[in-house]
């Protein structure tokens, strides 16, 4: 991260989600259920300049580790994301987000008549990932297709 | 090619695959003497969570031709289904006692997932409002005899194009053997659904949609005609205003190309009077005929790989 991106102070412990793409950094905070009642700090910054993206939005969260389902969703609106572990103000850990080839049992079919959909059966619902200039979700069972902009009315 | 495959969506095969098929139906069906009966000791399961009497008798017929033995989950009303069990134990025990299921649910996805959780193949007899493979390959089957072909030809498809599956499943194919055009006639309540659309758009199937049939009647090489069911009308009055301009009569079969054929699904309602029968276009029924000897084929090539 350049000094011009830090328009907020450094973070002591904690993650910052890098490399969003602009306009998607709140579909981010919908995904890590994110309200606005924690007793952490969060920073939003929205639409900063980025020599990679153009345009592009960050999110430092204090004292949050994300879990491996966390980053997985966040791959899915994000997909070039990178994702920095803080500690002691340092970067401890930085990994770039990889959408994985099926989300099992996160997303649900948008299809209601979908098999996945129905009460009391043992089946998780599963959808591949279509990757392209967008990333689509493609349900295995029924061929249900969920865009990119729908995908986080639909996480279980 | 075939030996064990699961038959999910017509999406799921291709040209070499299903010319292939056509052939070991053709086969069968010039054979007088059916020696075919290699298929002893297997069983056919048939469960239709959604009745349908003609293409659960046509897999148990063929089944039955081919030497080999069928059960019958019964009606969903009736089994135990009714008492609360779900559809993934039901598929499981049939996995234990079937060499081969069908299934046909209102439910998407439901064969595919059985697919996936069955030791044995798997069989779609009707899915959802989109998929029908079985039928499809039939609807092909009898296309092929005819033309020799199955590229380059023009379709009127007539009908519930929104709901029927047969048409879905019918368009789908037309990713893989591409027609010249394709008609879509059907009242506009019951065009098709912009999944349909897209698809076709995506694979560049050229179509047009229309509300009558009139001017493709002397364009068309094959007339698909399929039931308007009265339920699918918001308005009951626009159902009675418009059912009339969907009936295939033997003033339109004058008109039609020499060659052309009209397949149906079937069961018809009204769609196509009786008097059309006998007329030399009607295949209706020799493409249901041609459909035991299909899925005769389909069996015994899963099931031996023959
Ligand atoms: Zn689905």
């Amino acid at each position: 991260m350049s000094e011009k991106e830090l328009r907020v102070t450094k973070i002591e412990n904690g993650t910052v989600i890098d490399h969003i793409p602009a306009g998607r950094a709140l579909d981010v905070i919908r995904i890590l259920g994110i309200t606005g009642k924690e007793n952490y700090t969060v920073a939003i910054l929205m639409n900063v300049e980025s020599k990679k993206l153009g345009k592009k939005d960050l999110i430092k969260i204090e004292n949050r580790v994300l879990e491996p389902r966390e980053a997985q969703l966040i791959s899915l609106v994000a997909p070039d994301a990178t994702l920095n572990v803080i500690s002691n103000f340092e970067v401890k850990e930085k990994y770039k987000l990889e959408p994985p080839e099926t989300i099992e049992g996160l997303i649900r079919c948008p299809n209601e008549l979908c098999i996945t959909n129905k009460q009391d059966e043992p089946i998780l619902p599963k959808l591949k990932v279509v990757k392209g200039s967008k990333i689509v979700l493609e349900c295995i069972y029924c061929g249900a297709i969920l865009t990119s902009e729908e995908i986080t009315r639909f996480i279980l | 090619m075939w030996l064990n495959r699961d038959v999910i969506s017509i999406l799921d095969f291709n040209k070499e695959e299903l010319l292939d098929l056509f052939s070991k139906a053709k086969l069968i069906e010039s054979l007088k003497e059916n020696n075919l009966k290699n298929l002893k000791g297997k069983i056919l399961t048939t469960a239709f969570f959604e009745p349908s009497t003609r293409t659960r008798l046509s897999f148990q017929a063929a089944m039955l031709k081919l030497g080999g033995s069928t059960l019958d989950l019964g009606e969903p009303s009736i089994s135990s289904l009714a008492k609360g069990e779900n559809i993934s134990d039901t598929i499981r025990m049939l996995d234990y006692y079937s060499d081969i299921i069908v299934i046909r649910h209102k439910l998407e996805g439901v064969s595919r997932y059985a697919a996936e959780i069955c030791e044995h193949p798997v069989i779609n007899a009707g899915e959802g409002t989109k998929e029908h493979p079985t039928q499809t390959m039939i609807d092909l089957y009898e296309v092929w005899k005819t033309f020799k072909s199955l590229e380059n030809l023009t379709y009127a498809i007539i009908g519930d194009i929104k709901h029927a599956r047969t048409i879905s499943s019918l368009i789908l194919s037309f990713s893989i053997f591409k027609p010249r055009k394709v008609y879509l006639v059907s009242p506009l309540e019951l065009r098709a659904k912009e999944k349909i659309r897209s698809f076709m758009e995506f694979n560049g199937i050229l179509y047009e949609e229309l509300t009558t049939f009139s001017e493709v009647l002397e364009e068309a090489d094959v007339f698909y005609v399929t039931r308007i069911q009265k339920e699918r009308f918001s308005d009951p009055y626009e159902y009675e205003k418009v059912k009339g301009s969907y009936i295939i009569t033997l003033e339109h079969i004058k008109r039609m190309k020499e060659g052309a054929i009209i397949l149906h699904p079937l069961p018809r309602v009204d769609e196509l009077s009786p008097k059309v029968d006998s007329s030399k276009n009607a295949a209706y029924f020799s493409q249901a005929r041609g459909g035991l000897y299909l899925r005769m084929a389909l069996l015994r090539a899963i099931l031996t790989g023959e």
